[in-house]
């Protein structure tokens, strides 16, 4: 069968593992360079998005359920607002992490990375269900087709 | 180290850069004012968003940059794209009598604003009250508190936690939106408004068609539906009586 | 006049590009060309933010390491003033705060808003989706000229 877009396959298919892979390369290295929960939400779901781009919407639907998108974008929230919860718990303020660990800095340390932790799930999954929103939306609507 | 401090020798090629990078922002600027096919006009806003990540860069904002880039340029182009695949790709044209009015506005408000700019602390000022207080706070303090380099994640995520967190409510609830609208499989609100608030169901939707069982779903929600307004009505003049 | 222009002359042209995406915010009749003008605006807005923050001279706000290798080489007069400023970088958890770096908090407040930006953007656009579904067009005078026609023939439906 003759593809047409079959070199934008291939090299879409090498390059979102390596797409996603920096995206936790971001979320991890955001202490030390720039990066952060925001923009490797944005990258991560970038990655998804070129997925549905190349292969089609059912395909990114198979690779990354709908349903994970509705679970992840509670998740998110919940985990940085958990963080605070469990800062409260252990003495501290809300959104405190000192209290984390014995050490202050530590603290901040763990504190830090469940909150960008909490960033990257919803803003990933909220990316993507806005694409999957728009994406699966009949461009019009027919009269035939009722 | 010795390099970064002797600013005046990095000065003019900087300056260079930015007068360029401005002027192609002018430019893309106009021509999204003037061009009328949507697709062209939504890609010269990715245009727009990618010069001023470049332009945020040389303003030393490299972590704005970097969203900027990966948000402005890439998401919110995909989304305009999306949307306008399912809306339209021309825009008319709006006659010259009608753009009067904003003209008159912009130019106002341009040049209050141009008058203003005279009290505005220079480029680069240091001691600028922007730059003065709890922005430099932050990273005298960051090494000792947080001991991280970047400093941005460690305002963001610990000094300011209250405010990231406010954002990504925000960002939650954007998306909830968007799928109250439009539905995680585009399905949501298959019904046709009409313009005063009357509703008119249409039980089976383009999407319903492709599966069955949404199509049995469908009928059940329109009763639904139906029914809760006459409920409110039947509970309303009993609250009345009494 | 001159000189204090091309100290200003970041603000004039911010100020320019947010005029370009107001007036095509308020000239459009189009309702996607007016967010793509929003989106102008505010990606101005967020240059104007960022110019603030500028120092100039600066770095980008990451801390460097106070390397020890910047002290090689020196008169042992310098290697003890470098040692005592060694040691008070050790209090900053051998960061060199000497350098002098660009504001962070503007940077912080414009990383969120960029992304909130784009969430108001698709809920914008899912309701430019919608109105194009009701009305048929996403022209502005169409969508009014609907409107008063259906109100002019009542409600009854």
């Amino acid at each position: 069968m003759h593809d047409p877009h079959v070199l934008l396959r291939v090299i879409s298919k090498f390059l979102i593992p390596i797409i996603a892979l920096f995206a936790l390369y971001v979320q991890f290295h955001g202490d030390y360079g720039p990066g952060g929960g925001f923009q490797a939400g944005v990258i991560l779901a970038a990655s998804v998005i070129l997925y549905a781009l190349i292969f089609g919407l059912d395909a990114a639907k198979k690779a990354f359920p709908p349903s994970w998108v509705r679970i992840g974008m509670t998740i998110g929230v919940l985990l940085y607002g958990g963080t605070g919860v469990v800062t409260w718990l252990l003495g501290g303020e809300y959104l405190n992490y000192s209290v984390l660990a014995h050490e202050a800095s530590h603290g901040q340390h763990y504190g830090i990375l469940a909150v960008e932790l909490g960033v990257l799930v919803t803003v990933t999954t909220v990316m993507i269900a806005i694409f999957y929103a728009f994406g699966s939306r009949q461009p019009e609507t027919d009269e035939r087709d009722w | 180290m010795a390099v970064s401090l002797n600013a005046s020798s990095v000065a003019i090629p900087t300056i260079a850069l930015d007068i360029g990078l401005m002027a192609l922002l002018v430019v893309v600027a106009f021509a999204i004012v003037r061009m009328r096919s949507l697709f062209a006009i939504v890609m010269l806003q990715g245009v727009y968003s990618l010069v001023c990540a470049a332009w945020f860069v040389s303003l030393d904002a490299v972590d704005v940059a970097f969203t900027e880039a990966a948000v402005g340029a890439g998401v919110s182009t995909v989304l305009m794209l999306a949307a306008m695949l399912l809306a339209d790709r021309k825009s008319e044209p709006v006659p010259m009598k009608r753009q009067w009015g904003p003209l008159l506005i912009v130019l106002i408000a341009g040049a209050a604003m141009i008058l203003a700019v005279g009290d505005m602390p220079n480029y680069g000022a240091a001691n600028s009250p922007a730059n003065s207080y709890v922005g430099m706070d932050y990273i005298a303090r960051t090494a000792e508190d947080i001991d991280i380099p970047n400093v941005v994640t460690a305002v963001l995520a610990s000094y300011r936690g209250y405010d990231t967190f406010g954002e990504t409510v925000v960002i939650f609830s954007a998306g909830l939106g968007v799928l109250l609208l439009l539905g995680l499989n585009g399905n949501a609100g298959r019904w046709r408004a009409k313009p005063n608030g009357h509703r008119v169901f249409r039980p089976s939707a383009p999407a319903a068609a492709v599966s069955k069982t949404s199509d049995e779903t469908k009928p059940n929600e329109t009763k639904k539906r139906r029914g809760r307004p006459r409920k409110s009505k039947a509970s309303t003049p009993d609250g009345g009586d009494k | 006049m001159f000189s204090e222009f091309l100290a200003d002359y970041n603000y004039i042209v911010v100020i320019i590009l947010m005029m370009t995406g107001l007036y095509v915010v308020f000239a459009s009749r189009n309702l996607i060309k007016k967010l793509a003008g929003l989106s102008v605006f505010q990606t101005s807005v967020f240059l104007l933010y960022i110019t603030i923050s500028k120092v100039s001279g600066g770095q980008p706000p990451i801390l460097e390491k106070a390397y020890a290798k910047d002290y090689a080489g020196l008169a042992p007069e310098t290697l003890i003033a470098a040692a005592e400023g060694a040691g008070k970088a050790a209090k900053g958890h051998g960061y060199n705060l000497d350098i002098t770096y660009s504001n962070p908090l503007p940077h912080v407040l414009i990383l969120t808003a960029i992304v909130v930006g784009v969430a108001t953007l698709a809920i914008g656009l899912s309701l430019v989706v919608r109105i194009r579904e009701v009305y048929g067009t996403i022209e502005e005078d169409q969508i009014e000229k609907a409107d008063y026609i259906y109100n002019l023939e009542g409600t009854a439906d």
